[in-house]
């Protein structure tokens, strides 16, 4: 399974670079949300892939039964995904605030530092 | 206690212009108590230095790079140390009425005691380091102050000029500095002093004293870095006084006397600096000849005399130290005074042009007094403190060459030529009309001059008291070994005195026919000089910068990334190629239906998000992404982050859905030739991200630190859910951040949707 999700985190790379590699402005924006799911898909996978024994101690246990899922990097994606969101709230109101003042949406004409 | 004298002063920049606050502004006569007291306390441990038992200080700041806060007031230390601070405390007096009328003399005051804090620190310390940073801050005080009146073009370029040119000697000292501590294992100068051979036998030696001559030759204003010393002229004159005559272009100097007894005694250093000192003297001698500018006639002498000591430090025998020592001390005394009158002049008469000037010996008397005994020190007559230290000078060049003998008397004469129409010819023959009426200057303004001659007198009077004793235990420092020095007015009619009255004489017939000679040297000036060339770097930097800046940062976003992205691409790759032994285990056995179908349910998604031309369908399709990278958590025993992701997720699109409507709608901006470039890189990011993830899951460098989370969850932390204990419990501090992030994007939200700038009414 890790070969498949090699690829779909390949393709949404590249879904993602493309995208934001456009000049308009709210395809950027989705751009960016495809390259954090890319990331954060990323860390899951390398982090290699155990199914469904999530990493949660029984009751009356002390410690983990192998195999099971590592808990580290669903700590890191977990903060991941919310910070990416605050990332994606305050890209959201910018863009809408550069929009409301430059008047364009076309990030080439955005280059200039005098408004 | 020298280390807390030294901050004190530091301290006194911050709180000093507190005071001018609110349109307040205290007199000058008060500020100038803290100099003062420092003077009077530099001046109480000068027994002790003389008697071999200097003060110290050290405290350990930071061992492993050998940088300790140690200080040492020797002899040298103390004679510069002493020179800052008295001088300076005149010069704060003086610049109190000077910029009266200045609405940021506060910020000058600030900046002032920086300078003069620094400047002590320099001449007190006892480590490299130490004295680098001191000597850094010089330079960035003089920035500070030379472009002063920073409304004026030419102030902001000569101020960036002293900088660029002090600074990048600095930074060559700075690696001069580590060298030499590299030769001579310690950067303490009070250890180095006795590392002597295992210095100079070392294969650093060399560069180490390079780097550190173009630091000293750089600060000091030597040839060929020379031409950013008339030019800081433009700082105000209390400035172009203390900083740029009497104390911070000595610092190289000192630095050299500080460092003769190490680095000194062999025929490099013999050539090198007492070569390129030669040259500035003889350079600031000749320009010094042709300027009709008050200050820059200063300026040029001023430069002459930095060559002179260089030259003397060269030369190295107790004679010359012993007149670098007086030439020092009778050269701040003088041409600190000769400043400030030209100050004075300036501020009286609004002109500071010699042709302009004469007869105003009526109308300032105090001032043209102090400017005459002056002018009759650095013209080198008796029975002023100028006569001893020219006689030494003399006394020295007799020791060597005639051909040197000959260079000095050149920049003797020239020093006599300069003196008479400086501190003679503004006051004497017949009375120029100027722009303003011409009164005696306020108290304050004549004060520093009468004093500093009053001392110029004194100490040529009676050179045996406290004269000879600064010089002897200043010359020992420098000399490394006890030096006894009697000063003497007069010393016989011998060869020295004679070639003097000779110099005076020559120099008295070319003060007469001042006017023909400026024309006639000014035909022949030069445009090639070394200040032509430093326009042209600069220039040529300058053009360079704007190059790459247009290169680099183009303002297209889509630039910056295909950059980003296309270095990635390659470093990376490159790395891969060369890795033989990676192979790309791709195994597509180990899998079930329904986790292909959504891995397959997620890379359409993403592709919909691409191709979709409507913004709604776009979202849409991101949120599908969203919904199957959660799946697939879901699946691989991650349900919090799946919970988590389709929370968040559904926020998300709202929140998209909802900025949408007030954003315009998709446009196909670019041409089809960019989006097949943009196709290309986009699908070698993502082959790089697949070829990554690939390797890297089969890579396993060191063992994981989960086991510790694992271990511990419920034994430490009484939790069993582990990535919530991580997150609340093993990472809090993390969480916390993370939380505050959030709370600064929220209000960053915020203020972008409310607050609009109010423009219209402005413009």
């Amino acid at each position: 399974m890790e070969t498949i999700l090699a690829f779909v985190i390949g393709a949404l790379y590249a879904a993602g670079i493309y995208m934001m590699l456009r000049r308009s402005l709210v395809k950027l924006l989705i751009g960016l949300g495809l390259l954090s799911h890319a990331a954060n898909l990323l860390i899951f996978t390398v982090a290699k892939l155990v199914r469904a024994n999530s990493p949660v101690i029984a009751a009356g246990e002390q410690t983990l039964s192998t195999p099971h899922a590592d808990p580290l990097p669903q700590a890191l994606i977990l903060t991941a995904i919310v910070i990416s969101f605050g990332v994606t709230a305050f890209a959201l109101a910018l863009a809408y605030r550069a929009y409301k003042s430059v008047g364009t949406d076309d990030l080439n004409e955005m280059k200039g530092t005098d408004v | 206690m020298i280390a807390i004298l030294t901050f004190s002063i530091f301290a006194a920049a911050m709180i000093v212009p507190l005071f001018f606050r609110n349109g307040r502004r205290p007199t000058g006569w008060l500020i100038a108590l803290l100099p003062l007291g420092v003077t009077a306390y530099l001046a109480s441990l000068f027994p002790r230095a003389a008697n071999g038992a200097p003060e110290t200080f050290s405290y350990n700041w930071a061992e492993e790079f050998g940088a300790s806060l140690s200080f040492r007031a020797d002899g040298l230390s103390l004679l510069f140390a002493i020179l800052i601070t008295g001088i300076g405390t005149l010069v704060v007096v003086y610049s109190g009425d000077y910029l009266k009328k200045n609405k940021n003399l506060g910020r000058f005051y600030g900046w002032l005691f920086v300078f003069m804090g620094a400047m002590v620190g320099v001449a007190l310390s006892d480590n490299l380091l130490l004295l680098f940073v001191f000597w850094e801050f010089t330079s960035l005080s003089s920035f500070m102050l030379i472009g002063f009146e920073h409304e004026k073009e030419s102030a902001r370029a000569a101020a960036l000029q002293a900088l660029l040119v002090t600074g990048g000697g600095g930074l060559a000292m700075l690696a001069g500095i580590i060298l030499l501590g590299q030769a001579g294992g310690t950067l303490e100068l009070s250890a180095l002093l006795s590392n002597e051979t295992a210095v100079q036998s070392h294969p650093l030696y060399l560069p180490a004293l390079i780097l550190i001559l173009l630091g000293a030759f750089t600060k000091s204003a030597q040839f060929p870095f020379h031409f950013w010393l008339p030019n800081a002229m433009e700082a105000p004159t209390p400035v172009s006084a203390y900083l740029h005559s009497a104390t911070m272009v000595k610092a190289g100097v000192y630095l050299l006397a500080r460092l003769n007894p190490v680095l000194g005694g062999n025929d490099v250093w013999m050539y090198s600096v007492g070569g390129v000192g030669l040259l500035t003297m003889l350079a600031g001698s000749y320009l010094a000849l042709f300027q009709s500018d008050l200050k820059r006639l200063l300026a040029y002498s001023t430069l002459s005399i930095l060559g002179t000591l260089t030259m003397l430090i060269g030369l190295g025998t107790p004679r010359a130290l012993e007149a670098v020592a007086v030439l020092l001390l009778a050269h701040a005394l003088y041409k600190g005074a000769l400043f400030l009158v030209a100050g004075a002049l300036d501020h009286e008469t609004g002109t500071r042009d010699v042709t302009k000037l004469g007869g105003l010996f009526r109308a300032m008397p105090v001032t043209a007094a102090a400017a005459g005994i002056a002018a009759l020190s650095m013209a080198g007559l008796p029975p002023l403190f100028g006569f001893i230290a020219k006689e030494l000078v003399y006394e020295t060049g007799l020791e060597f060459n005639s051909w040197l003998m000959a260079a000095i008397i050149f920049m003797g004469l020239s020093n006599v030529f300069v003196a008479g129409v400086v501190g003679v010819g503004p006051f004497f023959g017949r009375l120029v009309k100027t722009r303003k009426k011409p009164h005696e200057a306020p108290i304050g303004m004549w004060l520093g001059p009468a004093l500093l001659t009053g001392l110029s007198l004194l100490a040529g009077l009676f050179p045996g008291g406290v004269s000879s004793l600064m010089v002897s235990t200043a010359v020992s420092s420098a000399a490394g070994e006890a030096v006894k020095v009697k000063l003497a007015l007069w010393h016989g009619i011998n060869p020295a005195f004679l070639l003097s009255l000779g110099t005076v004489l020559t120099g008295i017939a070319l003060f007469a026919g001042r006017n023909i000679l400026r024309n006639v040297l000014r035909k022949l000036e030069w445009k090639w000089g070394p200040a032509y060339f430093y326009d042209r770097t600069l220039d040529g930097m300058n053009v360079l910068a704007r190059i790459q800046t247009r290169l680099l940062q183009s303002g297209y976003l889509s630039l910056y990334l295909i950059i980003i992205i296309l270095t990635l691409s390659f470093g990376a790759g490159a790395t891969l190629f060369r890795i033989k032994d990676i192979s790309l285990p791709l195994s597509f056995s180990d899998f079930r239906f329904y986790e292909a179908a959504i891995a397959g349910l997620i890379v359409g998604a993403a592709l919909a998000a691409v191709v979709l031309p409507s913004r709604l369908g776009a979202i849409a399709a991101l949120g599908v992404v969203g919904y199957g990278v959660a799946l697939t958590y879901l699946i691989f025993g991650a349900p919090d982050l799946a919970m988590t992701q389709f929370a968040i997720e559904s926020l998300t699109v709202i929140l998209f859905v909802l900025a949408f409507y007030h954003l315009p709608k998709f446009n196909i901006l670019s041409s089809p030739r960019s989006r097949r470039r943009d196709i290309g890189i986009a699908l070698l990011g993502g082959v790089l991200m697949t070829a990554l993830v690939l390797i890297a899951v089969n890579v396993e460098i060191a063992p994981p630190i989960s086991d510790y989370f694992v271990q511990n969850s419920v034994e430490q932390a009484h939790g069993r859910n582990i990535v919530n204990v991580i997150l609340v419990d093993f990472r809090g501090m993390d969480t916390m951040g993370e939380i505050t992030v959030l709370g600064i994007a929220g209000i960053g939200v915020y203020a972008l949707l409310k607050f609009r700038r109010n423009r219209g009414g402005r413009q």
